[in-house]
C-alpha cells in the first residue's frame, strides 16, 4: 500500500481506484508499526470509498482493526449525497467516559481505599450477564431512550449541573424510541445502571501531573494528588442490538454485493432506513448517558457514606467515543452540516464552539482518554486546529495490540492483581479471566498515543491521571 | 472430528467451526461462541429454547442464529450446553433455520468470563470443502 509520510506524525494514502478521498493517519513511526500489523489501513481505505465522504478518511493514533470501519476511525459525509453506517459507529453505541472531580486528596482516601472500592463494587452492578437494580417497564425505558440523562436526574440520580457538563447535555434530541426494536428493548430492560464487562471499568484516580495549569483550573483540577473518578461504559445490550438490527435492515434494503466488507453496509443518510437508524442510534446514545448518570450517582453515594461527604464531586465532563452526529464544519471556506462518524474516537472541539459547555468555552472541551487497566489516563482539551485536522476528533484510549486469546495464554488475572497491589493499586473484578484479557501489555502505550495527539494538535494535554483503585466488570 | 478452533484476533473473538454438514458446522459455531463466554461442557441440558431464524443468505442466517445465543443469555440468563435438531432449509427469499437450544439458567455454579456484544460479518466465511467450515468474528 502506498503510504506517504507528510511529517513525523502524519501519513497519507493517496486517493486511488475507488477511493473518493485520501486516507490520513495520525501516528508516530512507533504507533504506525502496530497499526500496519493488522487491517486498519485497508479498512481506512475502504471507508474512503463510501458515497458522499468529504475531505478524508481519518485514522487516530490509537487505531486498530475493527469491523468495517477501523476502531479509531473518523469520517464525515455530506447530508444529501452521503451515508450513515452502523459500522461507522460500532456495536457499543455511545461507549464513553465520564470524569468526576473531588475535593479529596490521595492522603484522605488512602487509608480507606480498600473499603471505598469494595463499597463501589457492591453498589455498581458489573460483569457479564449481570442485571441492574431497577426493574423497568417498557414505558419508562422509552422515556429514558427519549430523554437520556435528563430522565436520570429527574429520578434523583445526580445533579442538574451534570447535564451541562455532558456531551449533547446528556440527551440527543433526534432520538426516537419508536425506531428501537422489541428485542433491543428486551436486552436494555435488565441492564440499565450496569457497568458491563470487557474493557469497561470504573477507576478511582489521582492527578499525577498537570501539564497546563490554567486549563486544569478551568476543568476543576487543583493539583497533583487530587482524587478523581473515571467511569467507562456504554449502552450495553440495547445498543449492540440496535447496531445488529440496522445492519440487517440495510443489508436487506440495499444489498451487500458491492461492498468490500459486509460490515461497511450503509444507507443514504436521508433515506428512510438511514433516518430510522440515526434516530434509534440516538436513543441508544441516550440510554448510555442515563447509564453513566446512574453509576456516577452511586459513586457519589459511596464516597458520602465512606468518607463523610460527596461535596465537590462535580462532573468534569462526559464524552461519547462511538457515535454519529450532525455537526457544522468548515469545508473549503463554507460552513456545512455533515454527519460525522466517530468510532473509537473522541470529539475534541476547541474554544468557541457552541457545543462546548459555557464553563469551558474559552479553553475548549475536556477530552477524556482512558488508558488500559492499571496504567495512566489523560485529560486533554479540544483544539481549534482539530477541526481542520480531523473534524474535531482525537484518540479514545490505548487501543489493543494483542488478542484476548493471546493475553489469556500469557497472563493470569490473580497475578495482575498482586502486581497492582504491590504498586498500591487495588483491583476488584467479577472475573480473573476478564482481568487477564485486559492486561496492560495487551494495549498500546497510552502515553505515546497522547503525545502524538498533543504534537499534532488534535488535543492538548492538560493532566496525567493514575489509578488508585480499579473496578472491572 | 474437531468441533471448532479459536483463532487470534487483535480486539475481538474469532473462530472457525467445522461439520460434515452445514447444520453440524452451525451447531459447532454455537458452541464455539459459547466457549468465549462460559464452559459449555460443564452446563447440563435441563432447559430448552426453540429458535427459528430466517436469513436472505447463509451468512445472515448464521449471524442471526448466533445472535439468539447472546439474546437468550441477556434476557433469559440462558447458558447453552448443546444444540439439538438443527435444520436448515431453503425458503422463498432465503433460508430458514430451526433448532432446540438446551442448557441451564445461569447460577453460581457457572462463571461467565467473556462478554460478546455482537456477531459481526467481518471476515465471515462459509466454505464447503470436505464438509463445511464457517468462520466468525464476534465483537467483544
Amino acid at each position: 500500500m502506498d503510504l506517504r509520510k507528510i511529517d513525523d506524525n502524519t501519513w497519507e494514502i493517496p486517493a486511488e481506484g475507488e477511493m473518493k478521498v485520501p486516507a490520513r493517519v495520525y501516528a508516530s513511526a512507533r504507533l504506525l508499526e502496530d497499526i500496519r500489523r493488522d487491517q486498519t489501513l485497508v479498512q481506512a481505505r475502504n471507508v474512503a470509498c463510501l458515497p458522499g465522504i468529504v475531505r478524508r478518511s481519518f485514522v487516530m493514533p490509537d487505531a486498530h482493526q475493527g469491523y468495517g470501519f477501523p476502531i479509531g476511525g473518523v469520517a464525515a459525509f455530506d447530508l444529501d449525497a452521503g451515508i450513515i453506517s452502523p459500522g461507522g459507529v460500532g456495536y457499543d453505541i455511545n461507549c464513553g467516559v465520564r470524569l468526576l472531580r473531588t475535593d479529596y486528596a490521595e492522603t484522605d482516601v488512602a487509608p480507606k481505599s480498600k473499603e471505598l472500592l469494595a463499597a463501589i463494587f457492591e453498589e455498581v452492578p458489573a460483569g457479564v450477564g449481570k442485571g441492574g437494580v431497577t426493574k423497568l417497564s417498557r414505558a419508562v425505558l422509552r422515556d429514558i431512550l427519549t430523554r437520556g440523562a435528563e430522565w436520570a436526574v429527574e429520578q434523583g440520580y445526580g445533579r442538574r449541573e451534570d447535564l451541562e457538563r455532558t456531551e449533547e447535555s446528556g440527551r440527543m434530541k433526534d432520538a426516537s424510541a419508536e425506531d428501537v426494536s422489541e428485542r433491543a428493548l428486551e436486552r436494555g430492560i435488565p441492564q440499565l445502571g450496569t457497568l458491563g464487562a470487557g474493557n469497561h471499568f470504573l477507576e478511582i484516580q489521582k492527578v499525577q501531573e498537570i501539564h497546563d495549569e490554567a486549563v486544569a483550573r478551568a476543568f476543576g483540577l487543583s493539583g497533583p494528588g487530587q482524587v478523581l473518578v473515571m467511569i467507562h461504559c456504554g449502552s450495553r445490550g440495547l445498543g449492540h442490538q440496535v447496531a445488529t438490527d440496522f445492519i440487517e435492515t440495510m443489508e436487506n434494503a440495499f444489498g451487500v454485493a458491492d461492498l468490500p466488507d459486509r460490515e461497511l453496509v450503509h444507507a443514504p443518510f436521508k433515506s428512510a432506513e438511514g433516518q430510522r437508524y440515526y434516530r434509534a442510534m440516538a436513543a441508544a446514545v441516550n440510554y448510555a448517558f442515563a447509564n453513566r448518570q446512574m453509576i456516577a450517582h452511586w459513586v457519589r453515594d459511596v464516597f458520602a457514606r465512606v468518607l463523610g461527604s460527596a461535596k465537590g464531586m462535580d462532573q468534569i465532563y462526559d464524552v461519547c467515543h462511538n457515535v454519529a452526529k450532525v455537526e457544522e464544519h468548515d469545508l473549503g471556506g463554507v460552513s456545512k452540516r455533515l454527519v460525522v462518524h466517530r468510532k473509537g474516537a473522541t470529539r475534541s472541539f476547541g474554544p468557541g464552539r457552541p457545543e462546548v459547555p459555557t464553563a469551558y468555552r474559552a479553553v475548549g472541551q475536556p477530552v477524556l482518554i482512558p488508558g488500559s487497566m492499571g496504567t495512566a489516563s489523560f485529560l486533554l482539551a479540544g483544539t481549534k486546529d482539530a477541526e481542520a485536522l480531523s473534524f474535531g476528533s482525537t484518540a479514545h484510549g490505548a487501543g489493543r495490540v494483542m488478542s484476548r486469546h493471546e493475553a489469556l495464554r500469557r497472563f493470569r488475572g490473580e497475578k495482575i492483581r498482586d502486581d497492582l497491589a504491590r504498586r498500591g493499586i487495588e483491583l476488584k473484578s467479577t472475573s480473573w479471566k476478564g482481568v487477564a484479557e485486559e492486561a496492560a501489555e495487551a494495549y498500546k502505550d497510552v502515553d505515546e498515543v497522547v503525545r502524538v495527539s498533543n504534537e499534532v494538535g488534535l488535543g492538548r494535554v492538560v493532566a496525567r491521571l493514575v489509578p488508585l483503585g480499579v473496578m472491572k466488570g | 472430528m474437531e468441533r471448532y478452533r479459536i483463532l487470534p484476533h487483535t480486539a475481538d473473538g474469532k473462530f472457525q467451526a467445522f461439520g460434515r454438514t452445514l447444520e453440524e458446522a452451525f451447531g459447532n459455531a454455537a458452541l464455539a461462541l459459547a466457549s468465549l463466554m462460559w464452559d459449555w461442557q460443564a452446563v447440563e441440558p435441563t432447559v430448552r429454547h426453540d429458535v427459528r431464524v430466517i436469513g436472505v443468505d447463509r451468512e445472515q442466517l448464521l449471524v442471526k442464529f448466533l445472535g439468539e445465543i447472546i439474546y437468550l443469555l441477556e434476557t433469559r440468563q440462558f447458558l447453552l450446553a448443546r444444540v439439538e435438531r438443527l435444520r436448515i432449509r431453503r425458503e422463498p427469499g432465503g433460508f430458514a433455520l430451526e433448532a432446540v437450544l438446551a442448557g441451564e439458567t445461569l447460577s453460581s455454579r457457572h462463571e461467565l468470563f467473556g462478554d460478546v456484544k455482537a456477531v459481526t460479518y467481518n471476515e465471515l466465511k462459509i466454505e464447503a470443502c470436505d464438509g463445511f467450515t464457517v468462520q466468525v468474528v464476534v465483537d467483544m
